[in-house]
């Protein structure tokens, strides 16, 4: 029983980081129409947002100390953050420490900017091209995208820690009253679970309670006649890509300390999206939602020991087998609407 | 020729000249001379040219002729890879029993593989080959260990049972050969400054493109490639006709599957190792990058498209800053510096930032690949002809009259 609550929590994270970049693909997917194989490289920028303002916050000038010395004896070179010069010892140490959710400051912006550009420079220009070349065209820029940040910041993994006040895990036996001691649960990793839903949420309630949502829902559904009304759909479709860009960006930084951000990590999360898109309906912005965190747990349970006993390596092809039934047994996903991209 | 109409053997004959005589026309540069590292006429990358075009040439198969775009074929080749590396194994060095396997068994996964996947068609279909190659690859690496070497892979040892090899002597390893020609095996023959290198395995791996080559010809000249264009334009209306489009479909999946096994087999005839990377959803992405660089939908395309990426992989990133220095070594303080930096960009260990480039501008505006900036060229010179002939007066004048 322990064993069976402690997968689904791990599953939840994972899942909200599919649940996240799915829904940003169905967003572009619906509104557009274009398959965006470079939407995992959003993911990556979005953590190497965190890994610049961390690089940028710990910025230091360099004194040198006369009263302590290195190990040759010479005088030792201190190294201070500017930050901490400017703000004073606590409170520059307190913006190092919790330069993760400062950086989604920095990133929501920054992602907007890096999709409308996106969208304007290269993607508006392939709306009637077929989906191959969507696929294409978009998976070239993936590779130059995800090779231009290996150039910048180097092939390994960069750490970016979570505050101070986050590390160490919840007790989640204790709280509800079972054994303590055998749930354990990071805090970031609710905290991210928290940060998806949240994010999950505001985007629905935008499209669903204001003006600008409707129109938008409006155009997915029959984007000729709210062309027709006079309303201009494009820009507003435009702004939906940098919405979806935002919000796999949100998911990038905020992955940040579950996993160092390496520049392939891209990559490897858009192939798993794209099955989780698939599973969930293309188009279909709650199966997106539901398929991620879905498969998530699937994948979790699926690494545990006993089912690994019986089933050796079930853990690492449990997404694909998946797809493949849903795929072929409900040809649209599981909440996919009717008619929409069904052959 | 051989049932071939006469462009296309005149093709055929001018590919197997250039083949032929590949080493001479990739080194043109004469030895130690500064260009020297541009030379690719090193046996390494001449087999990878012919075998990545054989690869090329069987996604083509698929792509080119009916767009349905799968995203999995490396699967096939990593199978075929493994056929070939148990033959060695268990029967023969002798690779003509590991390219036989290594087709066979890959026929046998893509039947699998088709029969699913082809249920479904456009983005699905992509999806779906993706997720059977991820799952291969994931297997490879973790439970098949004992069929696939796991992380580190296979190579044939020197105690391996072998059953038609003689016993080796102690401490020999094992050497993949045809009857005795050493796949490794290279005569060097020098002129003037220049050094040319026939290697065996090269020659072998050539003769067998050729073929593949023929064969790919003949595909797309038969009325079974005609249904596969037809597919590609219009499948709805072909299943309207009365006609079931999943036989044909399959058919040619296979084939390209049996493409890509047969290129898999000859990398393990020549190198004689193979790891689960092989199969990885980027080596599938590569096959595709070649085949939409030199021309999708094209005969000999995919062969360029394959040599150019694989040129640009080992040439490319052998170019190092100190190189580049050298290059700029002219220009002037604060210039060469800029100048070095963004052309370091691009090269040495970077070298996938210029394929991603180059890919996106062929996408956007080159759909056709290199053999449509060919024809696009010959265009441009063949009208230029034909107005200094005054063989166009009419066209020439309402085109002025336009403008």
């Amino acid at each position: 029983m322990e064993a069976i609550i402690l997968q689904f929590l791990n599953g939840l994270d994972k899942g909200s980081a599919y649940a996240l970049i799915a829904l940003g693909l169905t967003l572009i997917f619906g509104t557009l129409g274009v398959v965006n194989f470079a939407h995992g490289a959003l993911f990556m920028i979005g953590a190497f947002c965190a890994v610049t303002l961390q690089k940028i916050l710990s910025l230091s000038k360099v004194t040198i100390d006369p009263t302590k010395t290195d190990f040759l004896g010479n005088p030792a070179k201190v190294k201070t953050p500017y930050v901490q010069e400017w703000f004073g010892p606590d409170v520059g140490a307190f913006i190092i420490d919790w330069s993760v959710p400062l950086a989604l400051i920095l990133a929501v912006p920054v992602m907007i900017a890096v999709g409308v550009a996106m969208e304007r420079g290269l993607i508006k220009h392939f709306y009637k091209r077929p989906h191959a070349d969507q696929i294409l065209v978009t998976f070239g820029l993936a590779i130059v995208l995800q090779e231009l940040i290996k150039y910048f910041f180097g092939a390994n993994p960069i750490q970016t820690p979570m505050p101070e006040a986050f590390k160490g895990s919840f007790d989640f036996g204790a709280a509800v009253g079972i054994d303590p001691n055998v749930i354990i649960y990071p805090y970031w990793r609710l905290i991210y679970f928290a940060f998806a839903m949240v994010v999950i949420g505001a985007v629905f309630a935008f499209l669903q309670f204001t003006t600008f949502g409707m129109v938008v829902r409006a155009g997915m559904a029959d984007r000729e006649t709210v062309g027709i009304l006079g309303i201009d759909i494009d820009k507003r479709f435009t702004m939906m890509f940098g919405l979806a860009a935002a919000v796999a960006g949100l998911a990038g930084v905020m992955y940040g300390p579950i996993n160092a951000p390496n520049y392939h990590m891209g990559m490897d999360f858009l192939v798993l999206s794209f099955v989780v898109v698939v599973v969930g309906g293309m188009g279909s912005l709650p199966g997106a939602v539901l398929a991620g965190f879905l498969l998530g747990v699937l994948e979790s349970f699926a690494s545990m020991e006993a089912v690994l006993n019986t089933l050796p390596g079930l853990n690492q092809i449990i997404i694909y087998l998946v797809a493949i039934i849903v795929l072929l047994t409900r040809p649209r996903g599981l909440l996919g609407r009717k008619g929409v991209m069904e052959d | 020729m051989l049932g071939l109409n006469k462009k296309d053997t005149n093709l055929l004959i001018i590919v197997a000249i250039m083949t032929m005589l590949a080493p001479f026309l990739l080194n043109p540069f004469p030895e130690g001379s500064a260009l020297a590292q541009f030379n690719a006429g090193y046996p390494d990358l001449m087999q990878r040219f012919v075998i990545f075009g054989i690869f090329a040439m069987g996604f083509n198969l698929l792509f080119g002729l009916t767009g349905y775009l799968s995203f999995g074929h490396a699967a096939f080749l990593g199978v075929g890879s493994y056929a070939a590396i148990w033959m060695m194994k268990l029967l023969t060095m002798n690779v003509i029993p590991a390219i036989i396997m290594s087709i066979v068994i890959a026929g046998l996964f893509a039947v699998v593989v088709g029969f699913i996947s082809l249920r479904r068609s456009g983005i699905y279909f992509s999806i779906l080959t993706l997720a059977f190659a991820q799952m291969s690859y994931a297997l490879a690496y973790s439970v098949l260990t004992p069929i696939t070497g796991g992380e580190t892979g296979l190579q044939p040892k020197p105690n391996d049972p072998r059953l038609l090899d003689p016993a080796l002597a102690d401490g020999v390893t094992p050497r993949a050969g045809l009857f005795g020609l050493e796949m490794s095996s290279s005569t060097e023959l020098s002129i003037g400054g220049w050094v040319f290198t026939f290697n065996a395995g090269y020659y072998v791996a050539a003769v067998v493109m050729l073929i593949a080559f023929y064969l790919s010809i003949r595909i797309f000249r038969s009325p079974f490639g005609m249904m596969l264009r037809a597919i590609k334009s219009n499948q709805q209306r072909v299943n309207y006709t009365g006609l079931n489009s999943k036989p044909y479909t399959l058919a040619v999946f296979v084939i390209s599957g049996m493409y890509a096994g047969l290129a898999g087999g000859l990398l393990v005839a020549m190198d004689t190792q193979v790891g689960p990377e092989r199969m990885f959803w980027t080596a599938s992405g590569e096959v595709v990058i070649m085949t939409i660089l030199g021309g999708a939908g094209t005969l000999i395309g995919p062969v360029l498209g394959a040599g150019l990426l694989k040129y640009m992989e080992n040439i490319l990133s052998k170019i190092n800053k100190g190189v580049i220095e050298g290059w700029f070594a002219w220009a002037p303080d604060g210039l060469d510096s800029v100048l070095i930096y963004t052309v370091n960009m691009f090269v040495g260990k970077q070298w996938h930032i210029t394929t991603g480039v180059i890919f996106m501008l062929v996408i956007i505006f080159l759909p056709g690949g290199l053999v449509e900036l060919g024809k696009r060229g010959a265009r441009v010179f063949r009208r230029r002809d034909r107005k200094g002939l005054g063989l166009e007066p009419d066209a020439a004048k309402q085109r002025n009259a336009a403008e």
